[in-house]
């Protein structure tokens, strides 16, 4: 149970954000400029209706440390009413100054009653009085109490506004009384101005007009609990107007002893206060006596401060706004300004963001969206609040609205081209109509989601077809509906060769439609070498969601659009051109020197451990409560795009909560998928006696000998390491009768996903759908974990005391490998017609092998055993001319069906 | 009788939960919506639920019947939109003071129904005044921040009819909710101060119910909740709290936060949960209630209740689980410092 709260009465105002006044608070300054009878610069900027400019005057007493900021819209020139709405409300849409509370100033009340259904947060009016009788004073109390506000009581009453000391403390009492009694007003809520009036003014009962504003402030602090009081300080000094050294001088002083009386708060300018302490100390001394009347008997004091006056020159003051931005390059000051909302310097930092882009369309796509990027980010992160962002938002159109005369003009330039040479220049009809797809073999698509979302935001009709969506379907549907746009996502690697492959089909088809690529795994430079020179109307890689819109606007603007795909074009040429350049750094050996660089086993000293058994084991339902502890939890965050070690993914102080979820539902649905036996894990693995003769691995089986033929790295290594192959890894021998070591084969999968996925569909459950997938995924990678496991310990058994961690099995720390077909050790994929063979792996486990070599169930995994403890992973990366040659004859191909099946290792 | 702040101070009270929830599970067509009343009415009027309690104020008082049977001791009129600025929409502006009296004497109805079965335990109808469709503190248009799409007169008008309706239909509390902007609140506070200043009654209590919409822990016009708090308390209400947009299970830091400022009692009625990607709730009845309950042996609230998604389930749930729990102590207000 909680303990006893307590309430203290302290003053509560609030903008955005509270400001409790508490007895230890210190003095709170309240920023005098936004006043147009104390401020000429802002006087003008309201008459000539400059209100932007205007607040940037706001912005800076923040900046300079207002706690409270002033607002004053008394001038004969004013319509105060309409000038004092405006300006709040303008004022609202700024975070940054509407975070403080505002104090609406005004002698007329029917100004103060326009600001006060202005302002959300808590206000101080300043101020009302008993001027025009207790009536009057009474209705406009309850007024400003029924807006919640605070409230500045002059002291003024029926007879005039109080001079000395005792009228001051007398009507503040008076007031007190009648607010406390007669309208219920919290006393915490009342602040009392005791008037500060002009001292040094060479007028004799001007003299102790500060000790008076002093005294009654402690009186009034004694007298009148929890009352406040405040001032206008500027009002003390205005005898010396026109030296700010000495004014701020007797500023600071005069505060000095005010603030020590009680006086809590003050008008002030925010920017211009000096410090006690650092004041000349002979100014200093002249001040004290000027303030506190002291040595002044006949003006002595003033007199001596006016002399003093004379010989100080005015230092120019720096303004000491945190101005350190604008020192940092135009891109930095475009975002800034985009966070922070700020206005001020957009047409100056666009202009010269113009003049440094080739084109004006680059400013929006680079510093523009750049910055609009962050502030997603931080909205998202809560680290920004709607105001805010709509008005990062305003700071974009303002920015955008610069530039688009630029735009419509090299739009004209372009009309007139076309014109000239009798080109169509046609105008787009209708909306237009952009088309989203995963494509096939990929299941991820929040991000495409996104970018959906987006464009659909900005006026576009957005066709999604979802995820794992073949060719076939995203051509014809592009086709009968007409489409604009085609947006490809894909987060996993297969997805890039699958949209290289829609290129293809869309050159073949004939299209027109500009192709936009997107997602994790794509890149510029992918893009740029692989896809773009398979279509040619149009390729264009699409870095982000919010890179969609520019990049659709140009590609929709039937005037942009040539320039906009030529320049595209041209990058990505130049893109390929240095990629192609580069490349040459890598220094490639024979094949020959290669094959006498293997892998340095002794094999004299090693002797061959023998599987328990030659031949092959099936298992036809595996138990997956076994398998369940083999998953290995990374893959599977990144498959719902959360980065991270597993288990530290689960308390990330971003991403935790999510991922935990995440990680809990996954374990229900395995739950679910075990008890109910939604799936069956089918294997199969075997034993051979095998023997290497140069990169081709002789293996037997029923009476029969099987020639498994490897790719040897050629790249020029460092001396001492070898060129690997995987050949490497198995004892030489002869001929097969005469070998003595061994290899093994697996092939599992995970079957029995189809029907819950259908239901799942039907119920329009994407999340559940996904989420089954990628478990089918993590179980049969799982399945080949655990039964590498189980061959090292018992099967074949060469590591029988093997105790690892799951964590350890994970970062491959045991001995021997299982490299898969078609993967970086081995990147032919037809050697899986062998393996299938071997273990008769499409009656036993069910896995179907496609034309392309794809295994159906796609949560299946296949893969060769090595036991020698110096095998290892590797990729064999590109090969030369002269082992392609070999590995064809050897592989009985012609040249022609190498080159093929082998493209991803060639040059 | 026992006053609610006479039950305030020996329990938790329930309030109760979504109205349009249940008004959806009705499948009303647009001729339900018009009864025989607005058979020839201009424009469509399907989904103006408040426009029920003229229509057919049968199944309104079911609804509420519904969740008095679950336990609730404050049942809300189902008047959220029952403004003329709101009812703009349905170009039934004119309507908008006889939907609150309509609206507030079905609710009183059938709540004196079950006060009179079960006089230990009276039940109480709070007058709902929602947020308004139009805002005071921001600008519909981006271009033009100074822009507001209506005036503080306007919205304080617009609430004094609606006051004044709920009050004529017979309502014991009135209650702001669903706050987004804070200046709306502070023209319904100053419309309600306004009408009992003219009718020279007694005020009746006050509740109001902020709306905390993000991750930024502040209100849709930007304030926090302490700075949210500041700016209302000037009502004087009988209780401040939190209502939607958030779940239970996000809204705790809020509701904790508020505990600990407020003088009066807090109330906190969240939305079943967050949306799923359908737009539907799915935090189930024990759900809700395992989060209240937790809040309320923390000692963070006085009233409890449900917002969107909830059901008279939930509502029931959550009346079970604090049942037996104290309810939060009002903090000591100090007069002076001590």
């Amino acid at each position: 149970m909680s303990e006893q709260i307590v309430i203290h009465p302290y003053l509560r105002l609030s903008g955005l954000e509270p400001l409790v006044v508490r007895p230890e608070t210190n003095f709170i300054n309240i920023g005098e400029r936004t006043n147009v009878t104390g401020s000429k610069k802002f006087a003008r900027l309201i008459r000539e209706n400059k209100f932007e400019e205007a607040l940037s005057v706001a912005r800076q007493q923040v900046e300079n440390g207002a706690q409270i900021l002033d607002v004053n819209m008394d001038d004969a020139m004013l319509d105060g009413v309409a000038a004092m709405t405006t300006f709040l409300n303008l004022l609202q849409a700024e975070p940054d100054i509407a975070k403080i509370p505002i104090m609406i100033d005004s002698s007329k009340f029917a100004i103060i009653e326009a600001g006060l259904k202005c302002v959300q947060g808590k206000c101080i009016v300043n101020s009302i009085s008993l001027k025009e009788g207790e009536a009057k004073f009474i209705e406009q109390a309850i007024v400003c109490k029924s807006f919640g506000a605070a409230i500045v009581v002059m002291a003024f009453d029926e007879v005039g506004q109080a001079d000395t000391l005792q009228r001051k403390v007398d009507i503040c009492k008076r007031a007190y009384e009648i607010l406390t009694q007669k309208v219920n007003y919290p006393p915490q809520d009342i602040i009392f101005d005791p008037n500060i009036f002009a001292i040094a003014t060479g007028i004799e009962e001007h003299n102790n007009y500060a000790v008076d504003f002093i005294e009654a402030t402690r009186q009034i602090k004694q007298q009148l609990p929890l009352a406040k009081v405040s001032g206008g300080v500027s009002n003390v000094s205005f005898s010396f107007r026109g030296n700010d050294v000495v004014r701020e001088a007797i500023h600071a002083v005069f505060l000095y002893h005010a603030i020590r009386a009680g006086m809590d708060m003050g008008i002030v300018n925010a920017g211009q206060l000096a410090v006690y302490d650092e004041i000349e100390p002979t100014l200093r001394q002249l001040c004290e006596d000027v303030v506190l009347n002291r040595n002044n008997d006949h003006n002595q004091a003033t007199e001596a401060l006016i002399a003093y006056a004379e010989t100080v020159k005015t230092k120019e003051k720096t303004v000491v706004k945190d101005e350190a931005w604008r020192n940092a390059t135009v891109e930095e000051r475009l975002k800034h300004a985009l966070i922070n909302g700020i206005t001020d310097y957009i047409e100056v930092d666009t202009e010269e963001a113009r003049l440094k882009y080739a084109q004006p369309l680059d400013v929006i796509e680079g510093p523009l969206m750049d910055g609009m990027n962050v502030v997603g980010d931080l909205f998202g992160a809560g680290k920004m609040f709607l105001p805010q962002v709509v008005k990062s938002a305003r700071v974009m159109k303002k920015s955008v609205a610069i530039l688009t005369p630029y735009i419509e003009a090299e739009k004209e330039v372009r009309k007139q081209a076309h014109l000239a040479a009798g080109t169509i220049n046609q105008e787009a009809a209708g909306a237009a109509k952009i088309l989203l797809a995963t494509v096939k073999g990929d299941v991820h698509d929040i991000g495409k989601n996104i970018v959906g979302v987006v464009l659909g935001c900005n006026g576009y009709e957005v066709i999604d077809l979802g995820v794992m969506v073949p060719t076939d379907k995203i051509l014809d549907t592009a086709i009968k509906e007409n489409v604009d746009i085609i947006g490809l996502s894909g987060l996993i690697t297969p997805s890039l060769d699958e949209m290289v492959h829609v290129a293809k089909e869309m050159k073949r088809r004939n299209m027109q439609q500009p192709l936009l690529i997107g997602g994790a795994t794509t890149s510029r430079i992918h893009t740029a070498v692989k896809i773009a020179p398979e279509y040619p109307n149009g390729v264009v890689h699409v870095l982000d969601a919010s890179r969609s819109v520019t990049v659709a606007g140009s590609l929709l603007s039937n005037d942009q659009k040539k320039g906009f795909l030529d320049q595209t074009a041209n990058e990505y040429a130049q893109l390929r051109e240095n990629f192609l350049n580069k490349k040459p750094v890598k220094q490639y050996i024979s094949y020959h020197d290669a094959l006498l660089n293997k892998t340095n086993i002794n094999w004299q000293n090693y002797k061959p451990v023998k599987p328990q058994f030659i031949g092959n084991k099936v298992f036809d339902d595996y138990p997956l409560t076994e398998l369940r502890t083999y998953i290995d939890w990374k893959p599977f965050f990144i498959a719902w795009e959360m980065h991270g070690n597993f288990p530290d993914i689960l308390t990330d102080s971003i991403v935790g909560a999510e991922a935990t979820k995440l990680y809990n539902d996954a374990n229900a649905l395995l739950d679910k998928i075990i008890n109910e036996k939604w799936l069956v894990a089918k294997g199969t693995i075997g034993f051979y006696r095998a023997a290497s003769q140069n990169d081709t691995l002789l293996v037997q089986h029923n009476e029969k000998t099987y020639h498994l033929e490897c790719l040897r790295q050629q790249i020029k290594k460092a001396a001492n390491q070898p060129n690997l192959s995987l050949a490497d890894f198995v004892k030489p021998a002869e001929n097969i009768d005469t070998a003595d070591d061994y290899m093994g084969a697996f092939a599992v999968a995970i079957h029995g996903i189809e029907p819950h996925i259908r239901k799942f569909e039907v119920q329009h459950d994407d999340y559940n759908k996904i989420m089954l997938q990628a478990l089918a995924d993590r179980l049969a990678e799982a399945f080949a974990e655990c039964l590498h496991a189980r061959v090292r310990k018992e099967f074949w058994g060469y590591a029988p005391d093997e105790q690892f961690s799951n964590a350890e099995l994970i970062h491959e720390q045991y001995q021997g490998i299982r490299p898969a077909p078609g993967y970086p050790a081995c990147p032919d994929h037809t050697e899986k017609y062998k393996l299938f063979e071997l273990l008769n792996a499409t009656e036993t486990t069910g896995i179907q092998l496609t034309e392309s070599l794809a295994m159906y169930p796609g949560a299946a995994v296949c893969g060769w055993y090595f036991a020698h403890p110096q095998s290892q992973y590797f990729g064999v990366g590109k090969i030369q001319r002269d082992q392609l040659e070999d590995y064809a004859q050897r592989k009985n191909w012609s040249l022609d069906e190498a080159e093929k099946w082998l493209s991803p290792v060639l040059e | 009788m026992t006053s609610i702040k006479d039950c305030l101070q020996e329990r938790i009270l329930i309030i109760d939960g979504a109205m349009g929830t249940m008004i959806q599970r009705h499948h009303l067509k647009e001729e339900d919506y018009r009864g025989e009343r607005f058979k020839n009415w201009p424009v469509e009027v399907k989904g103006n639920n408040d426009l029920l309690c003229l229509t057919q104020p049968d199944i309104i008082k079911n609804i509420h019947r519904q969740y008095l049977e679950a336990g609730a001791d404050i049942i809300e009129t189902n008047t959220f939109s029952s403004t003329a600025i709101a009812m703009a929409d349905y170009k039934m502006e004119a309507l908008a003071y006889e939907l609150n009296v309509a609206a507030a004497k079905c609710a009183r109805a059938v709540a004196d129904e079950y006060t009179a079965k079960n006089p230990n335990k009276p039940r109480f109808v709070a007058g709902a005044i929602g947020p308004l469709n139009k805002t005071l503190s921001l600008s519909p248009d981006v271009n033009n921040p100074g822009y507001r799409a209506v005036t503080f007169d306007e919205v304080m008008q617009a609430y004094y009819e609606q006051v004044k309706g709920l009050v004529d239909g017979g309502v014991d509390v009135l209650l702001i909710e669903t706050i987004f902007d804070t200046l709306n609140a502070k023209a319904a506070i100053f419309a309600i101060k306004k009408y009992f200043r003219d009718v020279q009654k007694p005020e009746l209590p006050i509740m109001i119910s902020g709306t905390i919409t993000d991750a930024s822990g502040r209100t849709l016009s930007g304030q926090t909740l302490e700075a949210f708090y500041t700016s209302i308390m000037h009502a004087q209400p009988l209780s401040v709290g939190l209502n939607c947009a958030l779940g239970a299970a996000e809204m705790r830091s809020h509701i904790e936060e508020l505990s600990q400022m407020a003088e009066t009692y807090t109330s906190a009625y969240p939305n079943a949960g967050l949306p799923n990607a359908m737009g539907e709730y799915d935090e189930q009845p024990h759900q809700t209630a395992h989060f209240i309950e937790e809040w309320a042996k923390q000692g963070y609230v006085n009233i409890v209740g449900g917002c969107c998604g909830t059901t008279p389930d939930h509502i029931k749930h959550i009346a079970e689980h604090v049942k037996n729990i104290k309810p939060r102590p009002l903090p000591v207000v100090e007069k002076q410092f001590i």
